[in-house]
């Protein structure tokens, strides 16, 4: 029971603690206290404790409301993404090719589009949807529907959907055709031999290979979408109005626009605990699955 | 019930194959008669799984046809025909328990209910798998997993054959005899063809009651484990089925004898002049090779090293510079490294270009 304890072990592990603290914790700190205080110009500073907290989470509120806008946006926008790109991504790896040169160009093309810088891909996609130069934009206006993403919000949501999911399917897809090649072909054979369907031998084998991956590449579309910021920025700014802006763009809008450090930091915190509260949940599902499966 | 017949059937993965080696199954005819436990014996890439595969009809020939029982079957596509094949990994569909992994290829085919409930029962009762028939498929082990592949073919009423590719490949050394077994007595209870592709000798001649040896795309010899060691029909065989192996030394024979290296060595049998460039072999296995003292008669050898194996002793020896294995009488203590060696007449083959010659029968 008498184990020596040596606490110069905390010298080991002092480095770390250091870096962390400069890297992390240090800036959080200074975000925690703009939080809590406001300002009217000229580095005067005071103190309002939790008072933009509490306006933020009314959304009878000025600001309160912009937050609650926002994050159902932002919510309603991870899930469009998340129905059209899972079962699209699951779809694209099943009928990628299983052998042969195939396999190769099949993946440069599937990665092509993850490669892009983002704000290239909105740039892309601002100049390609514009209805009078972009080719997108100009064709489905010629075939008679009304398509502006600059003036008409279902016309920019649209817009911003497709750019998301011609981005980043290539990723569901990717990491499922990793799931889908760590079956051996004996598994199919044998499927063929028992008489299984199509649909039964996605359901008995492909789609239990794929379940890691695919929570994998729900969290990470699920997160990725939830900040993101760059795209839209680019193509709609985050209008016509306010319909397409997000969380993240609202939050640049209120610290570098007006200037309201005080709220533009109870914000990012309160964006910042939601991210980390849905990552909790994720990976405590996962853990607790894999756990069921053993 | 299902014979299965092959007739000049061949599979070349090339579009055009022109000569032989393009073939990894060279055009052959075979039948597998009904209720025969067969095993398909040869070293890895000789073909054997591709010939399996054209039987189950995962794969299509690119020339002859399969019959079952006279009924042409080369076009129709492995669901469509009753057999049933077992891998070298066992395939468990992992989110189902062994109940529905049994009764999965009967959903398939649309049985439902009591019927299918009884029959999954009466099969996990054959496969003694009937206390884990709730449980999931994940967490058995190898050989528990082997017996469900073996189920899903065992459960269909409609299967007369199962194939069989290395099944006891990943099963413990301890558990594999007692696996033979089980696939023994279900052949004994079951009236189903069997054909087990293995490249292990000693489950190959334990399990079949006649062996097919394949070499290098090309069925070499049919027959019973006995026959494969007492009148192997092709020098591979020879070399493969044994330990060690056949000796196969380079002579000159006319009539009832054989000339190695300027020793005569005596023959049962009278053959013809051979010649005509065929490379002219005999072949003895050690077990019919035995080294007694210098002067005892037979062939004089020189004896490099002694194998205790437990049971025998094996003795590696030279007859004019010419390595050979023979079998060591328990009695026999040596003096020095000549001795002699008396071969039995009726058991040294005669092989040109690596087939056996018949003899005329004295």
């Amino acid at each position: 029971m008498d184990k020596p304890v040596n606490q110069g072990a905390w010298l080991l592990v002092l480095p770390v603690l250091l870096i962390v603290a400069f890297s992390a914790i240090l800036p959080l700190m200074t975000v925690v206290n703009y939080s809590v205080q406001d300002t009217f110009g000229n580095n005067q500073f005071f103190w309002n404790g939790i008072g933009w907290y509490q306006e933020l989470l009314d959304p009878s509120t000025d600001l309160g409301g912009r937050f609650f806008d926002a994050l159902w946006r932002n919510l309603l926008f991870s899930l469009l993404i998340l129905l059209i790109e899972v079962p699209l991504g699951i779809a694209v790896a099943l009928s990628m090719p299983r052998h042969g040169w195939r396999v190769a160009a099949t993946l440069v093309v599937l990665a092509l589009p993850l490669l892009i810088p983002w704000n290239v891909v909105g740039t892309i996609w601002q100049i390609f949807a514009r209805e009078d130069i972009g080719l997108l934009g100009w064709a489905v206006n010629r075939l008679g529907i009304p398509y502006n993403y600059t003036a008409d919000p279902l016309s920019a949501w649209v817009t911003i959907v497709t750019m998301d999911v011609w981005h980043w399917t290539s990723l569901v897809a990717l990491l499922c055709y990793a799931g889908l090649r760590s079956i051996p072909d004996a598994f199919y054979q044998a499927a063929r031999i028992d008489g299984a369907s199509r649909w039964a031998v996605f359901r008995n084998i492909q789609l239990p290979k794929m379940h890691r991956v695919l929570l994998i590449a729900v969290l990470l579309r699920f997160m990725d979408s939830f900040m993101i910021y760059t795209e839209p920025f680019v193509v709609t700014g985050g209008g016509p109005g306010n319909s397409t802006t997000f969380v993240s763009i609202d939050l640049v809008k209120l610290a570098l626009g007006q200037f309201d450090l005080g709220k533009a930091a109870a914000l990012s915190i309160v964006y910042n605990l939601i991210i980390l509260a849905v990552c909790w949940v994720f990976y405590t599902v996962m853990t607790r699955m894999d756990a069921q499966r053993n | 019930m299902a014979r299965i017949d092959l007739q000049s059937l061949g599979h070349s993965y090339t579009l055009n194959p022109k000569s032989d080696d393009d073939y990894a199954l060279k055009p052959m005819t075979h039948v597998w008669e009904q209720g025969g436990a067969y095993a398909l014996l040869g070293p890895s890439g000789c073909g054997k799984t591709t010939l399996l595969n054209i039987i189950s009809g995962l794969l299509t020939p690119s020339e002859g046809r399969v019959l079952f029982d006279g009924k042409d079957v080369t076009a129709l596509p492995t669901e469509a025909r009753n057999i049933a094949q077992v891998f070298q990994f066992p395939v468990v569909y992992d989110t189902m328990t062994v109940y529905e992994n049994l009764a999965f290829p009967l959903r398939n085919r649309g049985l439902r209910g009591a019927p299918l409930d009884a029959r999954v029962r009466e099969i996990a009762g054959l496969l003694d798998l009937t206390a884990d028939l709730n449980r999931r498929g994940r967490n058995l082990t190898a050989d528990a997993k082997q017996k469900i592949s073996l189920g899903r073919g065992l459960v269909r009423p409609d299967v007369a054959a199962i194939l069989f590719d290395e099944p006891l490949t990943v099963i413990d050394p301890h558990l594999k005899w007692e696996l033979r077994s089980k696939l023994k007595a279900l052949h004994r209870a079951l009236d189903l063809t069997m054909i087990y592709v293995t490249h292990d000798q000693t489950e190959a001649l334990t399990f079949a009651d006649k062996v097919v040896v394949m070499h290098d795309g090309r069925v070499v010899q049919v027959g019973r484990p006995q026959e494969l060691f007492e009148r192997p029909a092709h020098v591979f065989v020879g070399h493969f089925i044994g330990s060690p192996g056949m000796n196969v030394l380079p002579a000159e024979v006319s009539g009832r004898a054989a000339r190695v290296g300027g020793h005569v060595i005596a023959l049962r049998r009278g053959y013809p002049a051979l010649s005509g460039g065929a490379k002219i072999e005999i072949g003895v296995r050690p077990e019919f090779a035995t080294l007694a003292p210098a002067g005892a008669g037979g062939v004089p050898v020189r004896v490099r090293r002694l194998d205790d194996l437990g049971r025998t002793r094996i003795a590696r020896v030279e007859l004019s510079g010419l390595p050979m294995a023979a079998t060591v009488p328990e009695d026999l203590t040596l003096a020095g490294d000549e001795a002699s060696l008396l071969l039995d007449p009726a058991m040294v083959h005669v092989y040109a270009d690596g087939t056996l010659v018949e003899g005329e029968a004295a």
